[in-house]
């Protein structure tokens, strides 16, 4: 009996060691690979970076969790600054190379055709004042800072390509730090510029019916002609709105890049970075034909800004309807306005 | 020469953060500036991965483009090094950068922001190798010593991968072809163009 139970156990124990040997290989076969012993794989439902990034929209980054006191630095990747660069090594020096440059040549061709506006009727002799002490005070502050701001805006652009070639490296660092402190500095009396500009000639400047026959009539710049014009003519009101509107958002935009996170991320400083670019070139470019027609373009204008008066034969040819305003409260050799109506005795 | 890379093997991160604290304490990192972090995505869902970020020392770095002053300098390890001695802080490297890696001391003071700083791939900068002076700019200069970044050296589960990209890139593929799965090499595409298969 004993014997028969060893023999019976014997069989078993034969009959389960093939079957585990020709089970063994079938199990075998069902898995992929051979080295991953546990059938796991724990990636199957893993994030994937591709899936992330196949995912992102436009200025999205990959997003999770830190646990160091940064939360900026809780984006893991943003491609979105890819296009940032294109835009900032590209895109951008052939829009401020276009508007600069093709302005220039403008002024040069127009000056080289049309020549100066030549004041026709010369000097009478007899002065009338224009812009008082404060305007002027306002106009030259804003402008000292305007052209500053805009050469150390373009050294950021322009520098490394045009000038860090000629002075080298360390030198250009140098002047390219102070000209960022300049940049940031004097963002404050600019923006502040504007602002005065804003209030104090905002009256002359709200557009009407004046300004559609002046500029029918070309402005009188292109022929001969003297559309007439109240205090501001409609090429000037142009000019003090691209000032009051393109200084606003350049320094808008300019803000959110000095105080970076204060209120946007870094996608907001690129989409910033990119608009106050762009309005500061065509800025320049629109600031060039500003120099132009105050300086060497028209005879007798750079009077207006520079000693405060013009001659009343310069008034009577570009701003005939504002010299009969004054003329109507002042005296044409009085610097003083007179009172509008003798007060009651 | 090598071409030097990291590679984060996202299975094997635990988020520990040891990288992120030895990196600030063999460089003397300043206080708030962090040269490398670990990043947890689906934080606490289903298939949650950690991975620690630093500067990826790109293939034609947009840091470098950018870069008003051209202080950034690429050695012949293919290390992004930059001069703190040529930074201007305007933070344009920061706007350009995927990764994140540029840092500065002083955020938001008037865009005094300071000198750039971000990983070296423990390789210093500018200065004489192993000098008091590159020490105090950059941190230590690991790699001249023949060493590699501590981050990855002293990583305790071997999941960040410091060296040359082909050997880093091998031994991650052994690994993904002996456990039979990998979340592939993070960042990766977007640093060099180039992805490892899993």
């Amino acid at each position: 009996m004993a014997r028969l139970l060893a023999q019976a156990r014997f069989i078993i124990g034969a009959l389960a060691l093939a079957l585990i040997l020709a089970v063994a290989p079938l199990a075998h076969a069902q898995q992929p690979t051979v080295a991953n012993p546990t059938g796991v794989n724990p990636t199957a439902a893993s994030v994937k970076e591709q899936q992330l990034l196949n995912a992102l929209g436009n200025g999205d980054a990959i997003h999770g969790r830190v646990s160091i006191p940064d939360q900026k630095s809780a984006n893991l990747i943003h491609p979105a600054g890819r296009d940032w660069r294109h835009f900032h090594e590209v895109t951008l020096r052939w829009i401020g190379a276009i508007a600069i440059l093709g302005m220039l040549v403008i002024l040069v061709v127009f000056y080289l055709v049309r020549g100066q506006v030549k004041l026709e009727t010369g000097y009478s002799g007899r002065r009338i004042v224009r812009f008082n002490g404060f305007e002027r005070f306002v106009h030259w502050m804003t402008a000292t800072c305007f052209i500053i701001l805009g050469l150390t805006g373009l050294n950021i652009t322009f520098g490394k390509p045009l000038l860090l070639p000629l002075i080298g490296e360390p030198a250009f660092a140098d002047w390219a730090q102070w000209a960022k402190y300049a940049h940031n500095y004097l963002s404050f009396p600019f923006a502040v510029g504007v602002f005065c500009i804003f209030l104090m000639w905002i009256a002359g400047n709200i557009p009407n019916r004046v300004d559609v026959n002046w500029l029918k009539r070309g402005g009188g710049i292109v022929g001969h002609d003297h559309p007439p014009a109240y205090r501001f003519n409609a090429g000037q009101k142009m000019i003090y709105w691209i000032v009051v509107i393109g200084g606003t958002l350049v320094a808008a935009s300019g803000y959110l890049l000095m105080f970076p996170f204060y209120v946007t991320d870094i996608q907001g400083m690129q989409l910033a970075q990119t608009v106050h670019a762009i309005i500061a070139v065509l800025f320049v470019a629109a600031m060039l034909g500003h120099i132009y027609i105050g300086t060497i373009g028209m005879e007798g204008a750079f009077d207006a800004m520079g000693e405060g008066t013009v001659d009343v034969n310069w008034a009577r040819e570009h701003h005939p309807l504002w010299l009969e305003q004054e003329m109507a409260r002042t005296g044409p050799n009085e610097s003083q306005r007179q009172p509008m109506a003798t007060p009651a005795e | 020469m090598a071409r030097m890379k990291f590679l984060c093997d996202a299975d094997r991160c635990i988020e520990c953060n040891a990288c992120v604290t030895a990196c600030k304490n063999e460089h003397e990192v300043p206080w708030g500036i962090n040269r490398r972090r670990v990043v947890t995505i689906n934080d606490g869902l289903p298939g949650e991965r950690s991975v620690t970020m630093a500067c990826m020392h790109c293939t034609d770095a947009p840091c470098a483009a950018v870069c008003p002053v051209n202080c950034f300098y690429t050695t012949a390890d293919a290390v992004v090094l930059h001069s703190k001695d040529l930074c201007i802080g305007c933070g344009y490297c920061f706007y350009a950068c995927p990764f994140g890696a540029p840092q500065y001391p002083r955020v938001g003071n008037f865009g005094s922001r300071g000198k750039m700083d971000k990983c070296t791939f423990c390789a210093g900068g500018p200065e004489a190798d192993g000098t008091k002076e590159e020490f105090e700019k950059y941190g230590t200069n690991r790699l001249a010593a023949g060493k590699l970044p501590l981050c990855a050296e002293m990583c305790s589960t071997k999941s960040l991968l410091a060296g040359d990209g082909e050997i880093i890139a091998q031994i991650y593929k052994e690994r993904v072809t002996k456990r039979g799965y990998g979340s592939g090499a993070w960042g990766w595409q977007t640093a060099y163009r180039e992805t490892i298969a899993s």
